[in-house]
């Protein structure tokens, strides 16, 4: 099966069913903590659950180019639908931090400003919101598509502070975080121009072409 | 020397066990059985006991995996018949005890605690077991014994934590000898009544209800008796975030989160977090062990 016959298929698929799935998911587990199906701590469940999905779906959009490049399949059109549902999960994942778990907007400050972990967290949500609000084709267009480029490029900082918050949660270091965060760096590796890397190391020049401007 | 500590709430007086076993029961039928009012001073003081069924199965017991499930899951192939426990050090009666010997005959007790685990969660657990002192007199604890020293039992081929060394095994714990003879000091054989769970510390364990979750040894194995403060797991892993004290204390943080409020376990995903009171409650039995100490230093 060639890459040009699954680009075919995944071509005539629409992308809005991401955004039902993504929904649909995310009140299911709602409910499954609502009715006691999500064991004895369904606040911190829930919690981890929202974020565990955010960085999932993190890690599949940013899987996009990379698999583009090595196996010619796109998932581009999908790129978006992936972005904003991850976006989605991480808004819930805060939600049910701010409003079920610390209850206290005093609290919920003072814990972003002492808690390196829930700092590192708060500021990949922060540097998301941007992404969040210019996912539709006015803002791309009104941005520019250089600018827009230049813009999203923050998913990359937030997807590795996502990895940082997620790793540093666990009172021992744990193997899926681990795995989750390698999965982030690796993904971010393939994006970067290491021939373009070690010309710019071997003749000194500061300047030349972003690492990243390959990727789109 | 049993019974020198009375339950401030028993299950005598509150709820039949059959409503205790499913809180969700307990709270639909407070109000047709005229239990709200009791119900309500359980709360109120924070001592309303967990389900059995929350109580044993979200535990922390590394050596099945870090997981909550992961001990209810794996431990039920735990051997804990025959259950051998060593004493030694400055101890009158050094040996190798057979479980039963070194318990026949001392009172078991029911004793409801609160449990404050370090992850900022807590359980309300109606143990049943023996005050550490009884045992400690048993063997007869030398004038220059200053610490016990506690190990849990490491059986790999059953473990799975063990066999991916999650963390060092074998679990070490231990307790200064004061806190060791207090009247709260529980070694634990039961739960509910039950005999103890694997899960949760099998055959028998310490219960220390003011210090922190990790501070309560699970399934022992050794009891040791010296002069020096014995290595406890927790604080070999992270020194800055686990002390050997590690008493609850709401106005010292750990590190990572605060330790101002907990969740108590079985409330629900709309029942928020109660604030943590100091020592988990039981400040005016055990303040007085740690007069004069910088609780922030000795944390």
């Amino acid at each position: 099966m060639t890459a040009q016959t699954i680009n075919g298929w995944l071509r005539r698929l629409p992308a809005w069913p991401v955004y039902i799935m993504g929904a649909a998911w995310a009140g299911w587990l709602f409910w499954l903590a609502a009715s006691g199906q999500l064991g004895a701590e369904p606040i911190n469940r829930l919690e981890r659950e929202y974020g565990q999905v955010a960085i999932k779906l993190i890690v599949l959009g940013l899987a996009v180019t990379p698999l583009r490049n090595l196996t010619k399949v796109s998932l581009l059109k999908f790129r978006r639908a992936i972005g904003v549902t991850a976006f989605g999960f991480v808004l819930a994942h805060f939600l049910v931090w701010v409003l079920l778990d610390v209850q206290s907007f005093a609290r919920v400050w003072e814990e972003i400003v002492r808690r390196p972990y829930v700092t590192v967290g708060f500021a990949a949500f922060l540097l998301l919101i941007p992404l969040a609000v210019t996912s539709n084709n006015l803002s791309l267009r009104r941005l520019g598509a250089a600018n827009w480029r230049r813009l999203h490029w923050l998913v990359y900082p937030a997807a590795i502070l996502g990895g940082v918050h997620y790793l540093w949660i666990a009172k021992v270091l744990e193997l899926e975080p681990l795995l989750w965060m390698a999965a982030i760096l690796g993904l971010l590796a393939l994006r970067i121009n290491w021939a373009g890397v070690r010309q710019q190391l071997r003749f000194g020049q500061g300047q030349g072409d972003s690492p990243n401007r390959q990727d789109s | 020397m049993a019974y020198r500590w009375t339950n401030r709430l028993t299950r005598a007086d509150a709820t039949p066990r059959a409503m205790w076993m499913n809180r969700r029961a307990l709270m639909a039928g407070t109000g047709a059985l005229g239990l709200s009012a009791l119900a309500g001073t359980a709360r109120a003081e924070g001592m309303e006991p967990t389900s059995l069924e929350d109580i044993s199965t979200y535990n922390n017991y590394y050596e099945f995996g870090t997981g909550k499930d992961d001990p209810a899951r794996y431990a039920s192939g735990m051997v804990t018949q025959p259950w051998t426990i060593k004493v030694d050090g400055l101890v009158d009666n050094p040996g190798d005890y057979a479980l039963a010997d070194l318990i026949d005959g001392l009172t078991v007790e029911e004793r409801i605690y609160r449990f404050r685990c370090v992850e900022a969660w807590s359980m309300v657990v109606p143990w049943n077991g023996i005050e550490l002192a009884d045992v400690l007199n048993r063997v007869g604890v030398q004038s220059g014994a200053r610490y016990v020293a506690f190990e849990t039992d490491v059986q790999p081929e059953v473990m799975p934590g063990v066999q991916r060394r999650v963390i060092p095994f074998p679990y070490v714990e231990g307790l200064r000898i004061d806190e060791a003879m207090h009247p709260l000091t529980l070694l634990a054989t039961g739960i509910w009544g039950q005999p103890m769970f694997n899960q949760n510390g099998a055959p028998i364990r310490v219960v220390v209800p003011w210090k922190y979750g990790f501070k309560s040894i699970k399934s022992i194995v050794r009891i040791t008796l010296q002069e020096e403060m014995p290595p406890t797991t927790w604080n070999l892993l992270n020194a800055g975030e686990y002390g050997f004290y590690s008493n609850v204390n709401p106005t010292v943080d750990h590190p990572r989160w605060s330790q101002a409020t907990d969740r108590p376990i079985g409330g629900g995903l709309f029942a928020g977090r109660v604030d943590t009171p100091m020592f988990n409650g039981y400040e005016s039995e055990v303040a007085s062990l740690y007069e004069g100490m910088d609780l922030r230093a000795n944390y």
